[in-house]
């Protein structure tokens, strides 16, 4: 029990002064995903079916490589601010941090082991 | 962490039936939330039978004749029951909206009438909204001006003045803010569509001089962009306005002086 006053219990700690930026990014990767995934989808489908020796040939190509890499950072990076507003909304205090903390550790893991495993194709 | 599931001193229980009035053929039902801060009870939901031949053709009509006839007890809102004061905000048939300009012949079956959601309750059908005010007063709800005051007044031009039409008819119901899932979350530090609909009536009206103050005070992670976009708000507004555009044109407002 504290005893504040009711405008002082609306103002907080005032205005964290930041969250445009993280708008304007999901905005961003919503325009980029809206050609990207298409595109993706579309040279993915070009390489199923194949041999696996077809296929380490098809991701040897820059364009389908470049364009599943693309996606695949851009998509994750969308997932990952998605689910930090997700968390933001249901959890709270400390449990609040460890859990973004822990999907910003997560997201970037996939996107490395992405990578990897494309270069690897690739090379 | 967001709870589920209401404290169990909170769960609703079967309340009382009231008697049918004698003599009469047209008879509503109305289930009606009750709970007495003073009694250490649940809430309890009431059956109250109102004969429709002697009975107004609004909600509220049934309301203050539940209240005359049957049970002076029960606690509600109430002033102009024109839909201008606000006052008789409540949740009627799962909407939230007012109890004035709500017809009874607009529920089917029996009409069931809740206080709005998720606020804390200060008795039967009145919410506490001391946080909601507050947070209409934090917004500044007020003309901010730093050049000195003009000897007769701040002129205003026509286009200019259409701009405040869809927000400066807000009558601060809560309506909207009390149906809004972010609200119910994070309420707290949310400011809500009806503060943030206030807001933005202040930021484009062209007299205001501190229209930079009042985005900077707004960008923040929970204050504003706590909305999702659900938009709930501007389909419960029983005054027809559009809180959800008003907070998407801050946010255009935002990036356009970030980006």
């Amino acid at each position: 029990m504290r005893y504040l006053t009711d405008r002082k219990r609306a103002l907080g700690n005032g205005s964290g002064r930041q969250g445009t930026h993280h708008h304007w990014q999901m905005m961003v990767s919503s325009m980029l995903m809206i050609v990207a995934v298409p595109v993706f989808i579309f040279t993915l489908g070009m390489g199923v079916g194949g041999t696996y020796e077809e296929v380490l040939a098809y991701f040897a190509r820059p364009f389908p490589a470049i364009v599943t890499g693309l996606c695949f950072s851009v998509i994750v990076l969308h997932v990952m601010r998605e689910a930090h507003e997700a968390i933001e909304d249901y959890v709270h205090g400390t449990a609040e941090k460890i859990a973004l903390v822990a999907t910003s550790a997560l997201a970037y893991t996939m996107i490395a082991v992405a990578l990897f495993a494309l270069i690897k194709l690739a090379l | 962490m967001v709870e589920l599931a209401l404290p169990k001193n909170s769960r609703i229980k079967t309340g009382k039936t009231w008697p049918k009035p004698a003599g009469a053929t047209n008879l509503r039902k109305f289930q009606i939330y009750r709970w007495n801060p003073d009694d250490g009870k649940n809430p309890s939901v009431d059956t109250y039978f109102v004969d429709m031949d002697n009975c107004g053709p609004m909600i509220l009509d049934a309301l203050i004749k539940i209240k005359n006839e049957i049970d002076p007890t029960l606690t509600f809102r109430r002033s102009c029951r024109e839909g201008i004061c606000g006052s008789c905000a409540m949740n009627i048939d799962g909407i939230n909206t007012l109890a004035c300009i709500y017809g009874i012949d607009e529920v089917k079956d029996s009409v069931k009438i809740y206080p709005l959601p998720h606020m804390p309750v200060v008795k039967d059908l009145i919410p506490d909204l001391t946080h909601f005010y507050a947070q209409h007063a934090s917004i500044m709800p007020w003309l901010e001006t730093k050049t000195n005051r003009p000897a007769k007044e701040w002129k205003q031009s026509i286009e200019d003045r259409k701009k405040l039409d869809g927000l400066y008819e807000c009558v601060m119901c809560a309506s909207c803010s009390t149906s809004c899932p972010s609200y119910w979350w994070n309420g707290d530090r949310y400011l809500g569509p009806a503060a943030l609909l206030h807001a933005y009536r202040w930021i484009i009206d062209s007299r205001d001089e501190a229209t930079g103050e009042r985005l900077d005070e707004l960008e923040d992670p929970f204050k504003l962009y706590r909305c999702h976009t659900i938009m709930n708000c501007a389909k419960t507004c029983p005054k027809g306005l559009n809180p959800a555009k008003a907070i998407a044109e801050i946010k255009k407002m935002m990036v356009d002086r970030a980006v």
